[in-house]
């Protein structure tokens, strides 16, 4: 028998919502520049495990393959990141996967971040420019603000820094460190600072910026290198006015 | 006021810890160190803090209950925070893990510290220099006691650098940096002069 060069694959795979996970290792022929999507896909293509025995194909969750969409945020050799801009000649062998377990698991690598986008709805991390007739052009924004703000839209709600979050978990509703960065991108905006104190006082409700205890390691972790806890202290600041402002009064609306 | 209960609780844990158990640690290490000068030096430092006016009232409401409320609350967020350096193995995550088990371990050294000065006080015990010397005549005593203090002045000071962060006062990396350097030179100079004085009764 021939002898191709493979690339080996242990996955942590899991059938239900409920059921208990399990290690699953692969096989894949290696192609040069390959990504973990593409050794993926070629499981899909050929659903054998290393035993040779026919398995349920890997499902997982893509889109973008250009990591700007954070569908396919997975831990790769223990670190979580984008399955796309995972490069297998880059990773350490065997390459291991396994879902995000902050986020309720759907089925293998697949995962429910849904707590992310309600997160979001609760903070309002939009701007309401919709009415009845048309207000016009908002205030116009300065370019170096624009610049700056252009970081910070970066985000692409993947997960990461709630997976690698000590305080996002099971014992607390804190919604995760990405919420703090749309907070501040948000009241940046000059039609969108409108709306602050609104943004800050429901970002101080429960499972708030207060579930926030500064171990900072969703600034390593961050794929697209946001100064999410620069993010941090500048709502923390804001929220120090805002509470002030509550429990005095404040001669401004 | 429209903000929930929990950012005020948090916000108020935070505040505490700095204003006023911080600055009672500083004035507490300062009598203590007295004991470098002997036994009449510390005495007489220690006289003058029991001479102090409404002293009850100052030790419940400037110790007592702000101490209560920063151990309580703070076992609560320290047992759901759930580390993890194993994976993330950065400098700031191990400050954060630190920040929670010194926590535990000061309050640990502090209910028994508390039950066996001030509360040996308030049975008749003379609160001196012997006192002390007595204590430190067992050797596990003097171990556990260099480890209280060495928890409660790191938890102090690296305190003081997430005080910073958590009210918005260092906010760029830069700041929050030179706090680090500036919070843990604090750590290293409270932590010689505690054990001064622990090594002054020895």
């Amino acid at each position: 028998m021939a002898e191709t060069k493979s690339v080996k694959f242990i996955i942590t795979r899991q059938d239900t919502p409920e059921s208990a996970p399990y290690e699953e290792t692969f096989e894949v022929p290696y192609r040069p520049n390959m990504n973990v999507i593409s050794a993926l896909m070629e499981i899909r293509r050929n659903p054998v495990n290393n035993k040779g025995q026919a398995t349920p194909p890997v499902t997982w969750e893509m889109n973008c393959l250009e990591e700007v969409c954070g569908a396919c945020s997975m831990i790769i050799n223990g670190k979580p990141r984008q399955a796309c801009s995972a490069l297998v000649d880059k990773l350490e062998q065997p390459i291991r996967l396994a879902p995000m377990k902050t986020f309720p698991v759907v089925r293998d690598l697949q995962i429910d971040r849904s707590r992310m986008f309600d997160s979001l709805k609760k903070v309002k991390a939009w701007i309401p420019i919709d009415g009845t007739y048309d207000l016009g052009p908002g205030p116009r924004m300065p370019e170096t603000k624009r610049q700056w703000a252009y970081e910070l839209s970066k985000c692409m709600t993947c997960g990461v820094c709630l997976e690698a979050c000590p305080n996002v978990n099971s014992k607390s509703n804190f919604m995760g460190p990405a919420v703090f960065n749309q907070v501040r991108l948000f009241n940046a905006h000059p039609t969108g600072a409108m709306n602050k104190a609104e943004r800050l006082n429901a970002f101080m409700e429960d499972g708030g910026m207060q579930g926030c205890g500064n171990s900072q390691n969703c600034v390593q972790s961050c794929p697209k290198g946001i100064p999410i806890t620069t993010s941090i202290a500048a709502v923390n600041r804001d929220a120090t006015l805002q509470s002030f402002k509550n429990f005095f009064g404040s001669d401004r609306v | 006021m429209t903000s929930s209960r929990e950012f005020f609780n948090r916000r108020l844990h935070s505040l505490l810890g700095v204003i006023p158990i911080g600055l009672f640690l500083i004035v507490h290490l300062t009598v203590n160190h007295q004991a470098t000068g002997g036994a009449e030096s510390f005495n007489k430092a220690a006289n003058f803090m029991e001479s102090l006016p409404f002293l009850q009232v100052l030790e419940i409401l400037l110790i007592f209950l702000p101490l209560l409320y920063h151990a309580i609350y703070g076992l609560y967020i320290a047992f759901t925070s759930s580390g993890n350096t194993g994976r993330f193995g950065f400098f700031r995550n191990w400050m954060y893990l630190l920040q929670r088990i010194t926590g535990v371990l000061t309050l640990i050294f502090i209910a028994w510290h508390v039950w066996e000065t001030r509360i040996a006080m308030m049975f008749g015990t003379p609160l001196n220099y012997q006192m002390m010397e007595d204590i430190f005549s067992s050797p596990f005593m003097i171990v556990f006691y260099v480890v209280g203090i060495i928890s409660a002045v790191f938890h102090f000071a690296n305190g003081l650098w997430s005080f910073m962060v958590s009210w918005g006062i260092t906010v760029t990396p830069r700041s929050q940096v030179i706090s680090t350097y500036v919070t843990m030179i604090i750590f290293v100079v409270l932590a010689i002069v505690g054990m001064q004085a622990v090594f002054a009764f020895v």
